[in-house]
């Protein structure tokens, strides 16, 4: 199972990178575990110094964008 | 701490080599002088050679990247190319004429090392023209 991971402490653009990253993971049958995190603590424990953030299965995949599904479907394949 | 939305501008990060000499501990001060003074943010060169993906990827994302070389071993520029990262301002104190072993880490080198990489980060620009602005 993919640990899909998004950074972001809950605006505009970290809701939209959530929605289409659940949207890339239906679209791909993927068996799969959406994760918020939303403490900006937690977050830095990343690395991260910008959000929304992508990380799947922990490893960062992309940092300051809402990415799109299409976008976020080739990370996950 | 609150959970600040951190999905603003992109950073300008700063890497120092911070390296073991006098000229990693001038490169190492000046640049977490230039964060105390809010002209970007001291960033981990460990993280980038350890392909820590969450500083990677946020470097990646940088608006601006300023790497400070205390000697011209040049390792802190060499870690970022190895990482695929080519888009910064690179500041070598040697060009300076702060030498290995020969240049101690007090405050005169230090203001040196920062003088230089203000300049390198615009905000020396905005400090010739206050004057003018007044006159």
């Amino acid at each position: 199972m993919k640990k899909i991971q998004i950074l972001g402490t809950g605006c505009a653009k970290c809701k939209k990178l959530a929605e289409n990253a659940e949207a890339a993971a239906k679209q791909l049958g993927l068996e799969h575990d959406l994760v918020k995190i939303t403490d900006i603590n937690e977050i830095m424990k990343y690395g991260v110094m910008m959000t929304p953030a992508l990380a799947i299965d922990g490893d960062v995949k992309s940092v300051g964008k809402a990415l799109s599904v299409d976008e976020i479907k080739a990370f996950l394949k | 701490m609150a959970n600040e939305c951190a999905c603003m501008g992109a950073p300008t990060l700063i890497f120092s080599c911070s390296g073991a000499a006098d000229v990693g501990e001038v490169a190492d001060r000046a640049a977490r002088m230039l964060t105390k003074e809010g002209l970007g943010r001291m960033y981990c060169l460990a993280g980038i050679g350890g392909r820590v993906s969450g500083i990677v990827k946020t470097t990646e994302a940088a608006d601006r990247i300023l790497v400070i070389d205390g000697c011209p071993l040049d390792c802190a520029k060499n870690s970022l190319d190895q990482a695929g990262i080519g888009r910064y301002n690179h500041l070598q104190l040697a060009d300076l004429g702060l030498a290995k072993g020969q240049s101690p880490a007090n405050d005169e080198n230090v203001s040196r090392a920062a003088a230089q990489a203000r300049e390198m980060l615009g905000a020396g620009c905005l400090t010739m023209a206050l004057p003018s602005a007044k006159a």
